[in-house]
């Protein structure tokens, strides 16, 4: 088949199924969330609300698409087009399935070969924020504007820790390339997936990604209480639409890369390895990668009604003060390891190692920021104060 | 004057200092993790499905008026305007007529009675009012009309309710004189639920005459 056929069956199959997903990922959530809080979600449009999405589509189409007088037009346009267009690019060097046993006529990766994936995803991904911070600029609403500068003022800090977390897988596997990482990581079976050389820094990248696609906790920039909506508050309708679900396929893309960087992507032992050559074979790895992607995806789920936002100085604090050093620390422990030949299996001691010795600094930041703080005033006389 | 920082009712609380664990967040996050997904695994909706599963309101609730009937069938109401004063709303009109040669129990009935239900804030001051129990409010809350003139009830509108309603259990004609008689004759009043669940540790429960509660005279320290 030629390659252009493929490449547009590939596209198809991939937005299709990733907005699709998005849909009905967002009735999962309501409905996770609802059993969380022993409510019972969204269940009137079908059986168990199963056609809410398409009521929610649906209603999305036909609401008045508002433009307030005010804003700045093009870019009021422009911003939720550019929030799912970088989303949906980045996943364009995604492998989502074994991909050197694809089918003929598909291809699990519409853009093969990019010797820079990481890196391109990282550009790509990071462009999005300017949807949110044009949004909020061009709504000429100052709640959108205070929401798109913590955004910006987030993403850019994240951005680090996220790209230096990966760094240390890509030198281990000596390679930018995510269908090399993937592929790497299958042959060498279980013991070969980097979450066990890497744990810290999987637990880095997993927090910025949710920092990064605005999720809860990190999602200050749409926080209700302080910002009205954030920087989509004059948004309805569509485009409000368009930026709900660029940040779910960012979710997504996220998860998906957590699978593929760190834990072993389609590879599943006795069932999906490289050498499995049973009928559909290609197909079970499809299911495997999908599968561990659902579980990722419910655990952000599950941590986003777990954990209440951050106050926006504690956002900061994660990132320069735990996130940066460590995921600094973590690459040099990796550089020293490749460069002495020591056992790569060191490093996941190591990790453990380091994550111990943030909490030991941690604690003792803690203990000289209480000692030096002033004592309370006492007003009139002395008032006991319950000693400690 | 006590300074602030004197009262004993004033409790300081310290920060408490942070342990090792909680400097790293992870046990807290499982374990906080753990409370969400056994709300999952343990599911127990409190969700009342509405439209399918109608509420089980308390006797006292305040919806929907009605204007009783006597043992005649006629309209009890005596046109006293008691009502219309005590309404804090002001939403109750009420003209008032010679009442027919044959009704010779009373002086007046109510020509026309129209109670604007939108304005209505359901506080049942009118039911207290009213010396002869002709005005009393249901359980009905599921009130819908398609224009403001259809809420406005008329006498013919709060008597069809009267007769909506008299058998419903959760309806009982709070009188058991059935019958108009002198305004004043109180002696036999039945109370049905009293209009507010009252607690045991209630002060205004524990009052010489209760209804009223005296300025608080005793200390300050906080209950064991
Ligand atoms: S319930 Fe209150 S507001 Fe409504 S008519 Fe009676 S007195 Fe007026
Ligand atoms: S208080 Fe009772 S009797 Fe008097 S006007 Fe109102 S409903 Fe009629």
């Amino acid at each position: 088949m030629p390659a252009i056929v493929v490449t547009l069956i590939t596209i198809a199959v991939a937005v299709g199924a990733v907005l699709t997903t998005v849909a009905y990922l967002i009735l999962l959530e309501r409905k996770l969330s609802a059993w969380m809080q022993d409510r019972r979600g969204p269940n009137r449009v079908g059986p168990f609300g199963i056609f809410q999405p398409l009521a929610d589509g649906l209603k999305f189409l036909l609401k008045e698409d508002v433009i307030p007088s005010e804003v700045d037009k093009t870019l009021f346009l422009l911003a939720p087009t550019i929030s799912l267009f970088t989303t949906l690019l980045a996943f364009a060097v995604v492998p989502f399935g074994p991909v050197d046993q694809a089918p003929s006529f598909l291809r699990f990766i519409i853009a093969p070969g990019v010797d820079i994936g990481i890196v391109f995803i990282f550009a790509v991904t990071s462009l999005a924020v300017y949807g949110v911070i044009l949004g909020g600029w061009a709504s000429n609403n100052k709640y959108s504007a205070l929401g798109s500068l913590r955004a910006s003022a987030q993403v850019i800090s994240y951005e680090i820790p996220l790209g230096m977390s990966v760094l240390g897988v890509a030198l281990l596997n000596g390679t930018l390339n995510l269908e090399n990482i993937a592929r790497d990581q299958a042959i060498g079976g279980l013991w070969a997936w980097n979450i066990w050389t890497q744990p810290l820094a999987w637990l880095i990248f997993f927090t910025s990604a949710l920092a990064e696609s605005n999720r809860l906790p990190f999602d200050l920039s749409e926080c209700e209480q302080e910002l009205v909506g954030g920087y989509h508050t004059e948004y309805s309708a569509m485009k409000f639409a368009l930026f709900f679900l660029g940040e779910y396929t960012h979710v997504i893309t996220a998860s998906f890369l957590s699978v593929i960087l760190f834990f072993g992507a389609w590879h599943l032992p006795y069932i999906a390895t490289p050498e499995s050559a049973y009928a559909g074979a290609w197909l079970v790895k499809v299911l495997v990668i999908l599968l561990k992607v659902f579980c990722v995806i419910v655990l952000i789920m599950m941590i986003r009604w777990t954990i209440p936002r951050f106050r926006f100085d504690q956002l900061m604090n994660l990132a320069w003060k735990a996130l940066i050093p460590l995921s600094l620390a973590n690459m040099i422990a990796v550089m020293c390891v490749l460069q002495f030949g020591w056992n790569k299996y060191w490093l996941g001691a190591i990790s453990i190692g380091l994550f111990f010795l943030a909490g030991v600094i941690g604690v003792a930041a803690k203990r000289a920021e209480i000692r030096h703080r002033p004592a309370a005033i006492k007003l009139v006389g002395a008032h006991p104060v319950p000693s400690p | 004057m006590v300074a602030p920082t004197d009262n004993p009712d004033v409790i300081w609380v310290e920060e408490p200092e942070m342990g090792f664990w909680e400097a790293t967040f992870l046990p807290a996050i499982v374990e906080g993790l753990k409370t969400t997904l056994k709300h999952v695994t343990n599911y127990q909706p409190v969700t009342q499905q509405y439209p399918e599963e109608k509420p089980k309101l308390p006797l006292h609730y305040r919806g929907v008026h009605r204007l009783n009937r006597d043992e005649k069938g006629r309209v009890k109401c005596v046109a006293c305007m008691l009502c219309a004063t005590a309404c804090p709303a002001n939403c109750i009109t009420i003209e008032a007529a010679a009442a027919p040669p044959d009704w010779p129990d009373r002086d007046k009935f109510p020509a026309s009675f129209v109670l604007d239900e939108l304005r209505c804030i359901y506080c049942g001051m009118c039911e207290e009012a009213c010396p002869v129990d002709a005005i009393e409010l249901t359980h009905i809350y599921d009130l819908t009309g398609e224009s403001r003139s259809a809420l406005m009830y008329d006498k013919d509108k709060l008597l069809k309710v009267y007769d909506e309603t008299k058998d419903d259990p959760r309806d009982p004609t709070r009188t058991r004189r059935g019958r108009l008689g002198p305004a004043a004759d109180f002696s036999e009043l039945p109370t049905v639920a009293p209009a507010t669940p009252i607690t045991p540790g209630d002060r205004s429960a524990k009052a010489e005459s209760p209804g009223i509660i005296r300025p608080y005279e005793g200390s300050r320290d906080l209950p064991e």
